[in-house]
């Protein structure tokens, strides 16, 4: 598993354009609406009695399976809306000038910062009921899954080799089986590969989602992410350190069971005629392979779903479509409706949050979001300059990276959240600045994109190259300069992509921490999102959300893709 | 052979392709093409790369619709990929993730046939083209030649009564090429092949003389039928037969006696800087060719065919090379032959300054564009340009792909010449480190 697949971030133009913010118009005006829809209906839902979280650690169990069972169940959420999502956008060209653009807004919304809207709808839509509660944290759990996976799936769909897409339609292949035999298999690695990343990250929100402050109602899902805040709340560190140990053990099966084996199983579908060096089958794998019963049972399926793939739905595709004569009055229809829906949206925001948001509140928004983004920076480049070192060291020996690459994966996919409180509980005891000591938490979790990514590129290093710089007598500052720095640029600015989108999020969460009674804040938009939430104060976390959120797209546009596109450029040849 | 029936299997009457430009006239890729084709011949589309061949064959397999003219399948106008017609690819176009049988049955599939049904034909057409045994493998874990045999199968097994082939040998070394092409043969005069009718697009004049019954030799800019010519030979053919090397040099006279006199494109006045596209070939290629040439046994003249044979290079690789030393004086192309000019023996005896004092001065009097680049570039107050807006420009008069191409080879023959200097980084031409500038 040593490919590290570039993340679906980076592809496309660079330059915000107008779908860009009629995008952001339409993401941000369905926040609002749900948060409106939900305003009225919180005092019914007060009622609401969730059986309180018994911290014996003999509860445990059920509660890391309550967790599990959440996770999957948004997992099967995103990749319906991938299925669904992906290929509506890349087989309509009009459809795809929208839904791509939200899509990458989507991507750049802090999402902790609207559980509390969605919350708030879900409850609207289930008063007084749990199923409210378990639907909004799944919710939640999804919309830290799906964007990435819906954007691998369909860059994977506009990218199908010319060759084979012509070989489908010459044998006249309905769009149904072309859909199954082409697009869904030439696909499949990337999408293997960020439904893992997606479940690796899903793990922080599905903790985080469990215990909501909203206002004055404090919602507690038996889970354990609620079995942590209620530690906190009680000051009983031993019942964190079980909850630690517990989520280490599905972690460990999450690893074992699900993410080895299907890794290991997308690789036939790779786009490859070479036969790579293919890595030893995990042994969940071998086993399926070599137990016979176990082989029936999985060639029984297969034959099904090749019966099943194989219907004759849809029709063979003509001619291929001619991109150059498109309909200009469909175009200037479509492009009417999307306008017309953006103002109104925009009106919509607009009112809200102008009943109670001057601009003082905008430029106090904008000010703690420069305060979180020099963290960000300031925390990036220190994991940087900690892991890089270590990553090309072990990179460089392979039977160390081999050892350390599995480990440093299953580290990324630990929620970061659960190792907050021992931190927290330093800070107090040690009186430390709040301002400099909570920031370590954001990267905490992502770090180990860093890293992992490090590893990865200096393992692929060219032999020759290695080899070359030796005969040479290239050392010290200089090699590092001339020689492996480049060579690992590509893989350490897509780790830290992945590393500084991921602690803009964790930033709602690790701004702001509690000990008791004790609550320790930092200046920053994180602790300004955390604190309205807590407030129930919906226009400034609308107000937050979507600051945080021009960060993010801003820095994206500005830093990360031109630094990705000038990496990848000058380490390759040709 | 069976004799040719009356109604010809498909037929192509006044083709034409072209893609439109806002701005400007039309770029041609294919004009005018009459083609019929009867039962039971195999007929070659011959021609350089970009002469429109590909094009043509992706029209008659309904995969792309041609701008203007009309293709009747079996007297039917066509309206899309028709049933009977496979297609070979030049890239095998193997489906990675679906075995050997799997991706043989794929057309069989798209059918709606039956497991058992599907099972049987693929069997049938496995063991003909001699792939038994490798049912279950992975294209991955075949060789070239075996994988084109798995697109040979999954063309052959829906008994398609064409069967298109896209240069089917070309990704192949030479050795498998020719058990690959022996074996094709073959099965064709055995009337073991479920087919009525092959037409392949190929580069290579000494296989399209080896396998059809007759040849469109095509012309580039814009791709037309040049000229057609019925091969005499009776099957098995031998390439060292007088006659089938008498056929072979004739072919290579056609397509050189047309390059030289061809014109720029039509549409454009030749003037225009922009209108003249260029082939990307090294200058160390061009170096080394005239040194070859200017070197016993040739001496300064050279027949093509041995001379491609003698530096193994297919004729579509070096046409390129002799055409260019053609445009830049350093060589004349007659009837088959190269012959060094006056300057292309200066060229080859002087060192390497002088050398490329000579190249610069070649393209300043005969590649128009350079000359352009660089007056663009003494204009500006810094010096610079950048390269898209040149592509712009070329592809105004030719097709995204030639435009590309001709930058390309200007970027890499000004570079050389130093007549400018190109930033990959910015893609913009300057004028940095080049003597004289300013």
């Amino acid at each position: 598993m040593r490919s590290t697949t570039q993340p679906a971030v980076l592809s496309g133009r660079r330059l915000p354009n107008i779908w860009d913010i009629a995008a952001l118009c339409c993401v941000v005006g369905v926040l609002v609406g749900m948060a409106m829809a939900a305003r009225g209906t919180l005092v019914p839902i007060d009622a609401l009695q969730v059986a309180p979280i018994d911290l014996s650690p003999r509860r445990l169990p059920e509660y890391a399976l309550r967790t599990t069972l959440r996770m999957f169940a948004a997992m099967a959420c995103s990749l319906l809306f991938t299925f669904t999502y992906a290929p509506l956008a890349a087989k309509s060209r009009r459809a795809g000038l929208i839904m791509i653009p939200v899509l990458d807004i989507l991507q750049s919304v802090p999402i902790l910062g609207f559980l509390s809207f969605t919350i708030a709808f879900f409850m609207s839509l289930f008063p007084g009921r749990v199923l409210g509660l378990e639907l909004a944290a799944i919710f939640a759990i999804f919309t830290s899954q799906a964007w990435n996976m819906a954007f691998s799936f369909y860059q994977s769909l506009t990218m199908v080799p010319t060759d084979l897409d012509e070989a489908t339609r010459l044998f006249r292949l309905t769009s149904w089986q072309r859909f199954w035999r082409l697009e869904v298999p030439f696909a499949m690695p990337g999408l293997v590969w960020n439904t893992m990343i997606s479940m690796s990250g899903g793990w922080f929100f599905v903790v985080a989602s469990e215990a909501i402050t909203l206002g004055d109602n404090t919602w507690q899902l038996p889970g354990i992410g609620s079995y942590v805040a209620a530690a906190l709340a009680e000051r009983n560190i031993g019942a964190v350190f079980w909850a630690i140990f517990a989520m280490l053990l599905v972690i460990l099966a999450y690893d074992q069971v699900l993410f080895r084996p299907l890794v290991a199983w997308s690789a036939r579908f790779r786009f490859e005629m070479v036969p790579g060096a293919t890595a030893e089958d995990p042994w969940l794998l071998a086993m399926l392979r070599r137990t016979s019963v176990l082989r029936e049972a999985g060639e029984a399926v297969q034959r099904f779903f090749g019966v099943f793939t194989g219907l004759r739905l849809g029709r063979p595709a003509g001619y291929a479509i001619r991109r150059v004569r498109h309909a200009r009055a469909g175009d200037a229809v479509f492009a009417l409706a999307v306008g017309v829906a953006v103002v109104l949206l925009l009106r919509k925001v607009a009112g809200f949050v102008a009943l109670e948001l001057s601009w003082t509140d905008v430029g106090a928004a904008v000010g703690l979001g420069a305060i979180t983004m020099v963290r960000v920076v300031v925390m990036i480049v220190l994991a940087t300059l900690v892991w890089v070192p270590i990553g090309v060291w072990l990179g460089l020996r392979p039977a160390w990276a081999r050892r350390v690459q599995p480990l440093v994966q299953f580290l990324a996919a630990f929620p970061a959240n659960l190792l907050f409180p021992p931190f927290v509980l330093a800070i107090v005891t040690f009186h430390l600045d709040v301002d400099v000591f909570l920031s370590p938490l954001m990267v905490l979790g992502t770090q180990w994109y860093i890293l992992f990514n490090v590893i990865a590129g200096a393992a692929a290093f060219p032999g020759d190259l290695r080899e070359a710089a030796e005969n040479f007598h290239v050392r010290g500052i200089h090699w590092w300069r001339r020689v492996i720095l480049p060579g690992v640029l590509p893989h350490l600015v897509t780790g830290a992509i992945a590393a500084s989108g991921g602690s803009w999020n964790a930033a709602i969460v690790a701004e702001v921490a509690s000990w008791g009674d004790t609550h320790l804040v930092a200046h920053g938009l994180g602790a300004y999102i955390a604190q309205a939430t807590d407030a129930g104060d919906f226009h400034r976390i609308v107000l937050g959300v979507v600051v945080m959120s021009l960060y993010v797209v801003v820095f994206n546009r500005l830093l990360w893709r031109p630094l990705y596109a000038y990496a990848s450029r000058r380490a390759n040849l040709g | 052979m069976d004799a040719p029936v009356s109604t010809p299997l498909l037929r192509v009457a006044g083709c034409r392709q072209a893609y439109h430009k806002d701005s400007n006239a039309d770029v041609v890729v294919l004009d005018d093409v009459d083609l019929t084709l009867q039962e039971g011949e195999i007929v070659a589309l011959l021609g350089r790369s970009g002469s429109g061949k590909s094009t043509l064959l992706r029209i008659v397999s309904g995969l792309l619709r041609p701008t203007a003219g009309e293709v009747t399948w079996r007297g039917r106008p066509l309206a899309g990929p028709a049933p009977g017609v496979a297609m070979v690819f030049q890239s095998f176009a193997l489906f990675p993730w679906l075995t050997v049988q799997e991706n043989v049955e794929i057309g069989l599939e798209a059918m709606g046939m039956g497991r058992a049904e599907r099972e049987e034909l693929s069997e049938d057409v496995i063991d003909l083209i001699g792939l038994g045994g490798y049912d279950s493998a992975y294209p991955k874990e075949l060789s070239g030649g075996m994988r084109q045999r798995v697109g040979l199968a999954r063309a052959l097994v829906v008994h398609p009564d064409l069967l298109l082939m896209d240069e089917p040998f070309s990704a192949l070394d030479v050795l498998t090429a020719e058990t690959l092409r022996t074996d094709l043969i073959d099965l064709w005069i055995e009337h073991k092949l479920p087919i009525k009718s092959i037409l392949m697009v190929t580069h290579n004049i000494e296989e399209a003389v080896l396998m059809c019954d007759r040849i469109l030799v095509f012309s580039s800019s814009p791709g037309r039928v040049q000229q057609e010519i019925a091969v005499p030979f009776p099957y098995p053919r031998n390439r060292m037969d007088p006659a089938f090397r008498e056929l072979v040099d004739d072919i290579y006279e056609v397509m050189t006696s047309r390059s030289l006199t061809r014109p720029t494109l039509p549409v454009a006045p030749a003037d225009v800087p922009f209108t003249q596209p260029l082939h990307n070939v090294s200058t160390n290629l061009l170096a080394g060719l005239m040194e070859t040439m200017a070197a016993p046994p040739y001496n300064g003249r050279a027949d093509l065919p041995p001379l491609a044979a003698a530096l193994q290079l297919e004729a579509d690789e070096l046409l390129p090379l002799g055409e260019t030393l053609a445009l830049l004086r350093f060589a004349e192309l007659e009837e088959g032959d190269i012959r060094l000019t006056e300057t292309g023996r200066r060229f080859v005896e002087a060192d390497t300054d002088e050398r490329k004092r000579l190249f610069a001065d070649a393209l300043r009097a005969h590649v128009k564009l350079i000359p352009a680049i660089r007056r663009t570039l003494d204009e500006r107050w810094n010096h610079r340009a950048s390269a898209l807006r040149f592509r712009e420009e070329l592809e105004d008069h030719m097709s995204p792909d030639y435009a590309e191409e001709t930058l390309l080879a200007a970027i890499g023959w000004g570079r050389y010449a130093e007549v400018f200097s190109f930033d990959e980084e910015a893609q913009q031409f300057d004028l940095e480190d080049i003597e004289g500038a300013g």
